[in-house]
């Protein structure tokens, strides 16, 4: 099993590696260096020369890119193009905050949504099932912005409770204030994970409830609830936990699109103006980060399928 | 023939045997169900039909253009609706009725031309992996694999940032970025076949290489690929919209769905009407979840969801 972990690991670093190579090559392929967008259009070739050397940008691709990357590994992701100042600087307080919005969601969401469709599977067919199967097929095809409308038309213009703009400090905020602060972009992307989590912890289950044994269990006449608690919920452990590691991976992309919708300072907005004014050197930090927890977190969902399906640990 | 509704009181099926019906054409299993949608794939499907004739006449029979104001004499921002606006103003004092119709053709024609490129060369190479035999197979697969380990957001971001964003490059992004997720499914399904018993005896007869392909494999693999072209094209419509949302889509003042959302965010706090937010985000919505239900429906029939297989 240490074996098979080992590989999955290695898998994973490869697909960083993989990654970044093409985040790297991304940003080469435009016109213009980075030597070009930070002197501008009437820099004189003697300039550019000296920068693309001060840069390292004389050097061949390879060269560049193994820098970079040691440089990445280290904190040292160089200077924006614009401002010119360290990047490393610019994400500190961004990721904290992007960092405390996706872990409130994963604290709040990921329980409440795995009890709904653990609840769901329990009462098949049921008008319970029936109305959260339906919210959450079309809450999935629904897009981010769309139910972040909807939740502010209902909280803030309706009940005038949260803040359709989320930024700014938090300092010195009470408990309450912090909620209301915190409670739209949250509740958002709690509804963006939830629709896939509900969907798939339900079958999950249902999955397990088709198996023999449980067969036998309801034949013993074993209560239905207890039938889903110990026997059947133990056993779906293993595929919940890989849904719910997917899950967190979407949490990415939806974080994107909610804290531009908020307004709030998070590592989105960044890498959003950072397409924005074109600053690729920024762009390709934040792209590697976003992937790198993207590849990080699918690979925890992969471990946890093997750790939790002993048949998986021996593949045929 | 006739047409039988299958018997549900009965245990067995019993062909009805008159004389329409001859001995010799008596089948032992029921005729199949035909296709009917659902209550809810019919509102799925009506949904869908409608926004498909406002993307494809929605420019000649908006009222205004894209980019005309409705009162061009006064200062206009965030108007609720009114005659001459039916769906009120937005940031730029335009009428966002014409504007949504406008976006419908954009939004609509710019996801499905993506979602076309993505599964011919989804396809294409798919299937021509697995003929090419498992060498090659490996290659792609592998090259597929790292990039479908990106978030699709970040791919769109990093070429957006790179070659900066237009129409044809928004199409060929998407079109490329689902070509790795439309590959895996052509090859998953093409392998399923590629070990079937009339694959071999094909191969025994001596059928070339093309033959096997167009008469053997993709008749059998066309139905599941295309019954999953509809969950495909509302990924495309949310991908397309979410950069348009963000600014990196289409770009102004050209409308679409995603743009309109972004540019109006501040009538919802201080517009005299939120329409111009909400009804954009309503037409995504409507749309996309027209799709799924019809889709939904589709795929009951098929009796296996392919979404299993993603």
């Amino acid at each position: 099993m240490l074996s098979l972990i080992a590989k999955r690991l290695g898998i994973g670093l490869i697909t960083v590696l993989a990654v970044s190579i093409i985040i790297f090559l991304g940003t080469k392929i435009l016109p213009g260096d980075a030597a070009e967008l930070r002197l501008g259009q009437s820099a004189s070739a003697e300039n550019l020369a000296v920068l693309r050397e001060r840069l390292g940008l004389d050097k061949p691709y390879w060269q560049q890119y193994l820098s970079w990357l040691v440089n990445f590994v280290q904190g040292d992701m160089g200077n924006s193009l614009s401002g010119d100042t360290p990047i490393s600087g610019l994400i500190a307080d961004r990721y904290q905050n992007t960092l405390i919005v996706s872990g409130l969601t994963a604290l709040i969401g990921v329980p409440i949504s795995v009890a709904l469709g653990v609840m769901a599977a329990m009462f098949p067919g049921s008008t319970y099932d029936r109305v959260l199967t339906f919210t959450s097929v079309t809450l999935v095809a629904a897009p981010e912005f769309f139910t972040a409308t909807l939740l502010v038309l209902f909280f803030v213009l309706f009940l005038g409770m949260g803040s359709t703009i989320v930024s700014g400090s938090t300092d010195g905020m009470g408990l309450f204030e912090l909620i209301q602060h915190f409670a739209l972009p949250i509740t958002t992307l709690c509804f963006v994970i939830a629709s896939q989590l509900i969907r798939m912890s339900r079958a999950a289950v249902l999955n397990v409830m088709a198996s023999p044994y449980i067969e036998m269990a309801i034949l013993k006449g074993i209560p239905r609830r207890r039938i889903i608690l110990r026997h059947a919920l133990l056993n779906a452990i293993g595929p919940i936990v890989n849904v719910i590691a997917l899950n967190l991976a979407y949490l990415i992309t939806g974080v994107i699109v909610v804290e531009i919708y908020f307004s709030y300072q998070g590592l989105a907005t960044l890498i959003v103006q950072g397409v924005q004014t074109r600053d690729f050197v920024l762009v390709q930090s934040l792209g590697m980060i976003f992937c790198a927890t993207y590849v990080v977190i699918m690979l925890i969902a992969d471990i946890a399928a093997i750790l939790a399906n002993p048949r998986q640990r021996h593949p045929k | 023939m006739t047409h039988h509704s299958r018997p549900s009181t009965q245990e067995h099926y019993v062909a009805p045997f008159d004389d329409v019906t001859s001995f010799e054409e008596l089948k032992d299993a029921p005729p199949p169900a035909k296709f009917k949608l659902t209550f809810m794939g019919k509102i799925g499907a009506v949904v869908v039909t409608f926004w498909v004739l406002i993307a494809l006449l929605g420019p000649f029979i908006a009222p205004l253009g894209e980019n005309e104001l409705p009162f061009p004499d006064a200062y206009s921002e965030f108007q609720a609706p009114q005659p001459g606006a039916w769906l009120g103003t937005d940031v730029d004092d335009r009428d966002v009725l014409s504007r949504l119709m406008f976006g419908a053709s954009r939004t609509l024609g710019i996801a499905f031309a993506a979602t076309i490129i993505a599964y011919f060369f989804g396809v294409i190479l798919g299937i021509g992996a697995i003929v090419a035999g498992p060498k090659v197979d490996l290659v792609v697969s592998r090259i597929n694999d790292a990039f479908m380990s990106l978030p699709t957001i970040m791919l769109g971001l990093v070429v957006v940032a790179a070659v900066g964003s237009s129409i044809p490059i928004l199409i060929l992004t998407a079109g490329f970025i689902y070509t790795t997720v439309v590959f895996r499914l052509a090859r998953g399904i093409g392998m399923d076949i590629i070990v079937m018993d009339y694959v071999e005896a094909a191969k025994v007869r001596g059928d070339g290489i093309w033959w096997i392909v167009t008469r053997e494999i993709w008749p059998n693999a066309a139905m599941p690929l295309i019954s999953d072209f509809g969950l495909r094209l509302i990924i495309v419509i949310l991908f397309i919209s979410s950069l348009g949302f963000l600014g990196l889509g289409v770009q102004p003042p050209q409308a679409d769905w995603g743009s309109m959302v972004r540019e109006n965010l501040g009538a919802l706090q201080y517009g005299e009407s939120y329409l111009p937010v909400i009804a954009p985000a309503v037409a995504i919505a409507t749309l996309t979840v027209g799709i799924n239900l019809v889709v939904d429906d589709i795929s009951s029939h098929a009796g296996r969801k392919l979404s299993g297989r993603m």
